[in-house]
């Protein structure tokens, strides 16, 4: 372009106007490229576009139900109609009490296998147990809380064995999670802190940790949408499906007793319960769905958001 | 000044902490070590707990763990010939499993494939977050879509007298199973060199050509193993199926039969099942199975990922 185009003869110049040749080669080239991009395209949309008319439609359809008098009030009529309280107010139970179970259990399991553990058969046994841990189906972990809690440990069909039951579930992932979390800590920030003298929980304690916390807190909020969703596990060791709770009671359940639990209810009333009200099981959904989204986003949010401010 | 000898000085320049914080610091560590370890006690614990359970029932006088394996007749509950055949189960979850992978794998794939070479970083962030919740919805919302929605779309489109069946089963299952497919399938090919694209792409191949002859190949250690996790994640699956596929104890013979997999039958029975009876252990010895059988995909997926890492 730069060139004084009389200094060029002429053939050159005849090519030089037109540099990208597209000869019949390059065109097909080029629409192959186009075609298999939207191939690829669609595929991924294929998953997306669904999902989002799916949950569209259950926002429809539980728009007439939907209030915050539905959140705060019991069931009434035999489930057939009313709120989803006792049932929310016995989700957060459970949520609470199986992540303040798994969630230090998992942190220091991590810890261990991040900072301590050295490469011998214990840890790849340990390595291998904690994959094959958060591999088990929800059921058998039924099946384990129910043996296991339930009867061996005579906590009976209460709170506290559903939430050991789900902590146990939880906790291999958490695991993961937080090694995640302590393999990105530069491994020169733990040399500095050793070399001033410092012993090797002090390390962990004043540098590791602390340059940690953000990525173990976002293993551990994700896993309180996991814990909100399942069903199985919780339907044989401690969850019930109906039990008298006061609109808005704030601590309804003693440990030692059963509790509702939003999936569980969604689960009877959809296929258990007769003559449910028009909409009372959309709205139900949406309220677990959206409950599981929002807690969600907020911890990818939070992630996002520290990652941009992370200097390393 | 008198020069004093050096280890005389190292000794006394030596920093003391306080006993206490010396015997904290072991007890911490100690509580790491155990915590470490729980996983592993935690599986153990798992099997043990499981199979007391149900070992009683091999030695019952009802019950023959050939026709346990073998047969189709489940009749737990029968007063005269109980007997308990867990074929059907089996081939219910076996159905339902292939048609989910059947459905969910190629997609899954070219997800995968479009998230890591052919869009941008702006794209490829919004669309992992998207796949991540997906991946987050409860299995048993995904039943109540299957039961509602795509039951109703199943009926309508196919003219099949139910709406819940294997067809159902398997397309919930596929739309659970694909986000960890795509993730996993995602780290596989993030995994292969850019100097192979590279070196693809100068010899002239198109993205597709590159796609397929060099990238796949590359990755495909990587790919399988998503594809192990995922059939893990279907054949565990225990609301959505239980929901979406059902009620029906029979070897379905096209996809719009009812069946009941070996998850979901343990779901719907247990509650029924007096404490300690016969039913009540076949059922536990389901879970045994199910444990041994997603214990076998997991391995087998990890000792692929890890088979890779070491190349």
């Amino acid at each position: 372009m730069s060139l004084p185009s009389a200094a060029l003869p002429a053939a050159v110049q005849l090519d030089a106007s037109r540099r990208f040749v597209e000869t019949p080669a390059v065109r097909r080239k080029l629409r192959q490229e186009a075609v298999a991009k939207g191939i690829f395209f669609l595929m991924a949309l294929a998953m997306i576009v669904p999902l989002l008319l799916i949950v569209g439609y259950l926002f429809v359809r539980a728009r007439s139900v939907l209030s915050i008098n539905f959140i705060l009030d019991p069931p009434i009529h035999g489930m057939t109609d009313g709120g989803i309280w006792p049932a929310f107010i016995g989700t957060i139970y459970l949520v609470v009490i199986s992540l303040a179970l798994s969630a230090p259990l998992g942190v220091l399991a991590a810890i261990y296998l991040n900072e301590y553990a050295t490469e011998n058969w214990l840890n790849r046994l340990v390595n291998l147990a904690v994959i094959n841990l958060a591999g088990v189906p929800s059921i058998v972990h039924a099946l384990f809380g129910l043996g296991a809690f339930v009867y061996a440990a005579k906590f009976g069909y209460s709170i506290l064995s559903a939430s050991f039951t789900l902590a146990i579930m939880t906790m291999p992932v958490i695991i993961a999670s937080t090694r995640e979390a302590l393999a990105s800590v530069p491994q020169n920030f733990r040399e500095a802190c050793w070399n001033v003298g410092a012993t090797r929980w002090q390390t962990i304690r004043a540098v590791v940790l602390p340059n940690a916390i953000s990525g173990i807190l976002t293993g551990v909020i994700l896993q309180v949408s996991r814990t909100a969703g399942e069903t199985a596990p919780i339907m044989f060791t401690g969850a019930v499906v109906f039990k008298a709770v006061e609109r808005g009671q704030l601590l309804p359940y003693r440990l030692t007793e059963q509790c509702m639990a939003l999936s569980m209810h969604l689960f009877t009333i959809s296929t258990q319960v007769p003559g449910v009200k028009e909409g009372l099981p959309y709205a139900t959904a949406v309220v677990l769905l959206g409950a599981v989204l929002l807690v969600n986003a907020t911890a990818i949010g939070l992630r996002v958001y520290l990652r941009s401010r992370k200097k390393w | 000044m008198e020069l004093q000898p050096l280890a005389y000085r190292l000794r006394s320049a030596r920093p003391t902490r306080a006993r206490w914080s010396i015997v904290t610091e072991k007890i911490i560590e100690a509580v790491i070590r155990v915590s470490g370890v729980s996983a592993v006690i935690f599986v153990v614990a798992i099997f043990f707990f499981i199979f007391r359970e149900a070992a009683p029932v091999l030695r019952s006088e009802h019950f023959k763990l050939t026709q346990f394996l073998f047969s189709g007749e489940w009749y737990p509950t029968s007063m005269s010939n109980v007997r308990y055949g867990a074929f059907a189960l089996i081939v219910g979850s076996f159905s339902v499993t292939v048609l989910a992978m059947a459905v969910a794998v190629p997609f899954g794939l070219g997800a995968a494939v479009f998230v890591s070479e052919f869009c941008g970083s702006k794209m490829k962030e919004t669309l992992k977050i998207v796949i991540e919740l997906l991946a987050a919805i409860p299995s048993v919302v995904w039943g109540f879509i299957g039961l509602t929605v795509m039951s109703k779309l199943i009926v309508r489109f196919t003219g099949a007298p139910v709406g819940v069946n294997v067809l159902n089963g398997g397309i919930i299952l596929a739309l659970m199973a694909v986000p960890i497919i795509v993730s996993i399938s995602e780290d596989a090919l993030k995994a292969v060199p850019d100097s192979f694209r590279e070196a693809a792409l100068a010899l002239g191949a198109t993205k597709w050509q590159m796609v397929f002859r060099v990238l796949l190949p590359a990755a495909k250690n990587g790919l399988l193993a998503a594809v192990l996790l995922g059939v893990a994640r279907a054949v565990g699956e225990t609301m959505a199926v239980l929901m979406a596929t059902g009620h029906a104890v029979h070897i379905p013979h096209s996809i719009l039969d009812s069946v009941r997999t070996l998850t979901a039958n343990i779901a719907a029975e247990l509650g029924e099942a007096p404490d300690g009876s016969d039913h009540y252990r076949v059922l536990f010895l389901t879970g045994v199975l199910l444990f041994v059988i997603t214990f076998a995909f997991n391995l087998a997926a990890d000792l692929i990922v890890k088979g890779i890492r070491r190349k």
